[in-house]
């Protein structure tokens, strides 16, 4: 399990990098291989637009951050994009198939899994449980097959195969029995990300997967982070942490206030004075790339404003 | 379903066993004390009604026959039926047949006095003892009490009468009672006046009751099923006040209003509360809820019978605005009714306490943290609740002409409809939730049979939900 | 005191006709709330249609297979009427509209509008509808004694009730169990969990919970079924009540079990015929009346009910920590 870069993360960092490297850095700058273009999507709440995202691509096989302050519409514009809530207009595809409207068990099933920012571990069910329930094709799923166990039983059998050994990568094979309730927050994110690559997704979309997670901890999520874009997958994710964004992304989309004011690289997005205003004008007392922002008490009261929204 | 730490290791155990034993003792004790001496229901004159009855085009009878357990006519049995035309007795005939006959169509409560049965007989099916018939002109209905071993514990072949109700008054009586000017057909302009009427009042009093329930929903997320028993504890407080200790119509409902406020606050205090305190989730306290209202309406049921309950015996004076009747204490209820909710209505947004109930209800954790005392403002909430409930239960009470065990309970869910039309915790939608569903259950029996108009609410309710499943007053909230 | 009768009374609870029939609606409900998270309040609705439906058909002339076919179909429409606006609603709407729903089910069957069809509040008597039922059994009529257990073979409170009853009971018990230990039981148990966690994982979560509502309401018109094959078809007395005891009843012997719904309405009803029995014999007429007996044993399940979901959420049989309430 790659923690540290091996040679293929550094090889894959570097295609990745290569194929961006004459992207302009513009909100809404054209990919030279999306697999999700996003046009016009807006969502108002109570009259106010929560998200209007006129244009954006995702690479493919890129790890993309999507980053702002607190309230810029990131959760929301995730909800739109993965089918938990409904834009008041705009369309998007992904992988050429239009999405926009589609509910969201069926993005699921078209290839784009998502995590929650509270993570939702299924609590009372085992580890295994979680996992098996993370496959597709199980006919047993059906309700009438169900009732014949030989008709489900093989499958089954593949399904756990193939469970074991994203456990074993997660470190979480030891806690196979265990209720997921037990496991501690980091491994819950954990388990949760393991869960959606049950399904085998093309792209994954992780909402503040280093939220509530342990320092000791965090560096094993970066790694399987990045290990997920060297298997080919592309990523998507929420962060409040910058610290995080710089390390891992090969690409950087900064949202305030629903729009997108800024794309581009981890380190020219860092220095673009519209998105030091969009953090200064929300947070006066946070340096932006500042690691002040890693501190606990800082990661809390952003949470606890998420939250109390 | 909000969240909630679940802890079933239980700290708190025994202070809440002791609490709520405490509270039921409590509820029990007094009751019984309001109780003692308590006469036996008024029985009527008995009347000559044993002569045979025969329905014709003015009449209509109630009839039935009762058999010991071995199939013997049972001799003397006496039967009282109670209905709009007032008490009726009969007594059976030496071959276990009695009639009553009626010259008013319409529900009569049917009960037989298991005293005047041989010795060592025993209704096969007490809970069925009263059972309520509906007997129209020209038509007999037949009121069966079959004798024999109690529930299916055997007894042969003779479980063929419609008996063996699991609950002991049917819910079905007092779940539509009559109001003025709402029998008779066609839709005149006359009629369509007075069921408007009828609807606004029943409304207004419908908010009375449903306002609180807003509001503890809004508070603490409770679906509080135990509400009805609430509004049933309120008419009935004033009929003791009235009936048995004897004092007049206004204090008593004064005392009403305020026991009723007083048990809410000793609920929240003795139960809600520990088991906020507990983390004890929001299913379960809605299904502690149930129990409540089980425990409670069979508890009323026990003291006071499965009758109806008059609060006042004299008959009230009507009179007549244009084409629309409506009576006196109709008129003083109305007045009572808009007063106290538009003070609710100050309560809310122009006091202080008001605010921080709103704040409670739109944000607990937010509202803790700006200095607000959550669990005070619940306990507001929970006594004013209590206390509007019971206020509404007088005035229901008053405008139907009586009370029973089951009067709040029938309005429950036409409570629930009105919280959920006007958007689940939001007191103001309530309110005008409630006004919609008493125009809706008046209006309706202009095309539909009046014993379906609260049926209709309820489609209202299912119809609202498909559309604008937020209410009509409530608002979106964001998913994840 | 008589105790011996008052023991057997109580022992004759075990394998009553209501008791089984108790047991089916609570299985049922175990479908919706234990295994889904489904909060219905309206058992007793999908209880009364069945039995309208199984009673009416019959008295049309229809035949015993072709009369259940009405009642599940009755119950199938009825559950897809009720998920349809309320499925992808929070839980509580579907406890609200549940519960209403049930009550315009009773509303409607006891209005005098339709006396020819359901009779109103009076009911259709058995006679009108059990023949097709009796027929059906392959025993010859007449009393059979078990032990202290008397009862007429085929007619009306008979063996033969008692016979089907709870085959029928240990087939529900079957699926149940087939059905937990399934994949499908297991997406189920994820809704229950957390219904957006299997919505991302790509399940339709929608369609799994009508499945699950049609299933236990199915589960629950054949429960109706044999509740008013011994008696007869009353709306009020398959009201409110009734789905709060089948819920009493559930909570009692442990949601998300195979065998607690059979276990719970066991005992529901044996202790309360044991309390009642007891009381009758004990306490004179003049100080309790029967009816007031019969009333304390249903303050006596509403204190139950309330204790037992606070101190004892996971029923007898029940795991705490696989608790099916309360999970978000």
């Amino acid at each position: 399990m790659p923690t540290e870069p091996t040679p293929a993360a550094v090889d894959a960092r570097a295609a990745v990098a290569a194929a961006l490297k004459d992207v302009p850095h513009v909100p809404g700058a054209p990919k030279p291989d999306p697999v999700l273009i996003a046009d016009d999507v807006r969502r108002m709440f109570g009259g106010v637009n929560a998200v209007d995202v006129d244009h954006v691509e995702v690479q493919r096989g890129a790890i993309t951050a999507l980053i702002g302050p607190n309230g810029a519409g990131k959760t929301t514009f995730f909800n739109l994009l993965t089918g938990f809530d409904k834009p008041n207009s705009g369309k998007w595809t992904f992988d050429g198939r239009s999405l926009g409207g589609v509910a969201a068990a069926r993005v699921a099933r078209a290839g784009m899994v998502r995590t929650f920012q509270l993570t939702k571990a299924l609590n009372r069910m085992t580890v295994m449980e979680n996992m098996r329930l993370g496959a597709t094709a199980q006919p047993g799923e059906n309700l009438f097959a169900a009732l014949v166990p030989a008709v489900w039983r093989p499958r089954e059998k593949a399904i756990s195969a193939q469970a074991e050994e994203l456990l074993a990568r997660f470190k979480l094979d030891t806690k196979r029995d265990d209720f997921a309730g037990s496991l501690s927050g980091g491994q819950r994110k954990l388990l949760e990300m393991a869960r959606a690559l049950m399904a085998k997704p093309q792209m994954i979309m992780l909402d503040e997967p280093m939220a509530g997670v342990n320092p000791a901890l965090t560096q094993s999520l970066l790694g399987h982070i990045q290990a997920l874009r060297d298997d080919g997958m592309t990523v998507l994710f929420v962060e409040h942490d910058m610290h995080m964004v710089r390390h891992i992304s090969d690409w950087v989309i900064v949202m305030t206030e629903g729009r997108i004011v800024a794309e581009g690289p981890p380190d020219s997005v860092m220095n673009n004075p519209a998105v030091i205003d969009a953090y200064l004008g929300a947070h006066h007392d946070t340096d932006l790339g500042d690691d002040a922002l890693l501190d606990d008490a800082v990661l809390e009261q952003l949470r606890t404003e998420e939250e109390a929204r | 379903m909000r969240s909630a730490v679940l802890d079933p290791g239980g700290t708190t155990m025994p202070p809440l066993a002791r609490r709520i034993a405490a509270l039921l003792l409590l509820a029990l004790t007094s009751a019984t004390l309001l109780l003692v001496a308590s006469p036996a229901r008024a029985q009527g004159p008995v009347a000559s009604a044993t002569a045979a009855c025969v329905a014709d085009a003015a009449t209509g009878c109630i009839v039935g026959t009762l058999r010991t357990a071995a199939g013997e006519p049972v001799v003397g049995a006496v039967v009282n039926v109670v209905g709009p035309q007032g008490d009726l007795t009969a007594t059976s005939d030496a071959t276990g047949r009695w009639s009553v006959a009626v010259t008013e169509p319409g529900e009569y409560e049917v009960t037989l006095d298991v005293a005047t049965v041989p010795a060592g007989e025993t209704l096969r099916d007490p809970a069925n003892n009263p059972r309520t018939v509906v007997v129209g002109l020209g038509a007999s209905a037949a009121a069966l009490f079959p004798l024999g071993a109690p529930a299916d514990g055997g007894g042969g072949d003779t479980g063929d009468e419609p008996s063996d109700s699991p609950t002991t008054g049917t819910e079905g009586d007092a779940a539509v009672p009559t109001t003025p000017g709402s029998t008779g057909s066609g839709v005149t302009a006359a009629r369509v006046a007075q069921l408007t009427v009828n609807g606004l009042v029943f409304g207004t009093l419908l908010a009375l009751a449903s306002v609180g329930l807003s509001l503890i929903y809004g508070t603490t997320g409770l679906s509080n099923f135990a509400h009805g028993e609430q509004v049933s504890l309120g008419g009935i407080l004033a009929y003791v006040g009235t009936q048995l200790v004897g004092l007049p119509l206004i204090p008593s409902a004064i005392i009403a209003v305020a026991l009723g406020a007083a048990t809410g606050w000793l609920q929240d205090a003795g139960l809600w509360k520990p088991l906020r305190r507990r983390g004890v989730g929001m299913i379960q306290q809605m299904i502690v809820t149930i129990g409540l209202s089980m425990a409670i309406s069979y508890v009323f049921q026990f003291f006071f019978g499965a009758g109806p309950l008059r609060i006042v015996t004299d008959t009230p004076t009507s009179v007549a605005i244009g084409p629309v009747r409506i009576t006196t204490t109709t008129l003083w209820s109305m007045a009572i009714a808009a007063i106290v909710l538009g003070g609710v209505a100050y309560f809310l947004l122009g006091t202080r306490a008001g605010r921080a109930t709103r704040a409670v209800a739109d944000n607990p954790a937010l509202a803790a943290a700006s200095g607000i005392s959550v669990n005070g403002m619940i306990r507001i909430v929970w006594t004013l609740g209590a206390g509007l409930a019971a206020l509404g239960g007088v005035l229901i009470g008053l405008y139907f002409g009586a009370t029973s065990w089951y009067s709040g309970g029938a309005l429950l869910l036409l409570m629930f409809a009105a919280v959920t039309l006007g958007g689940l915790g939001a007191a103001f939608g309530a309110l005008a939730g409630s006004i919609v569903i008493g125009l809706v259950v008046e209006l309706s029996s202009l095309w539909i049979p009046t014993d379906m108009r609260y049926a209709s609410a309820l489609v209202i309710l299912i119809l609202v939900l498909l559309v604008r499943p937020q209410g009509i007053l409530g608002r979106a909230t964001r998913v994840g | 005191m008589d105790w011996t009768r008052i023991l057997t009374n109580v022992a004759g609870e075990f394998f009553a006709p209501t008791t089984a029939a108790y047991a089916l609606a609570a299985i049922g409900l175990n479908i919706h709330f234990g295994l889904t998270g489904l909060l219905n309040m309206g058992q007793a609705g999908f209880m009364l249609l069945g039995a309208y439906g199984f009673a009416i058909a019959t008295i049309a002339g229809w035949p015993l297979w072709a009369a259940v076919l009405i009642a599940i179909a009755a119950a199938t429409i009825f559950a897809l009427i009720l998920g349809i606006p309320t499925l992808k609603l929070r839980g509580d709407y579907l406890a609200i509209v549940t519960i209403a729903a049930a009550e315009i089910v009773r509303l409607v069957g006891r209005s005098t509008a339709l006396t020819e069809l359901t009779g109103a509040s009076s009911g259709l008597r058995g006679n009108q509808y059990k023949d097709t039922f009796q027929d059906a059994s392959p025993f010859d009529d007449g009393n059979w004694a078990l032990g202290p257990f008397e009862y007429a073979v085929n007619a009306s409170n008979s063996w033969w009730i008692r016979i089907v009853g709870w085959v029928v009971v240990g087939l529900a018990c079957w699926l149940v169990w087939l059905l937990i230990r399934s994949p499908w039981g297991r997406v189920l148990k994820g809704i229950r969990e957390d219904e957006d966690a299997v919505r991302s994982l790509g399940k339709n979560v929608y369609s799994y919970k009508m499945q699950a509502l049609v299933l236990g309401g199915v589960i629950g018109s054949l429960a109706g079924i044999l509740y008013v094959l011994p008696r007869a078809v009353q709306p009020d007395s398959m009201g409110r009540s009734m789905t709060f005891f089948i819920w009493t009843i559930l909570l009692l012997g442990g949601a998300a079990t195979v065998f607690g719904p059979v276990l719970g309405s066991i005992i529901f009803w044996a202790v309360l015929a044991l309390v009642k029995l007891t009381l009758r014999d004990v306490v004179p007429t003049t100080f309790l009346r029967s009816e007031q007996i019969e009333q304390f044993g249903w303050i006596i399940v509403g204190v139950a009910l309330m204790l037992l979901i606070i101190f004892r959420p996971q029923g007898i049989l029940g795991d705490k920590k696989e608790l099916a309430i309360n999970a978000h």
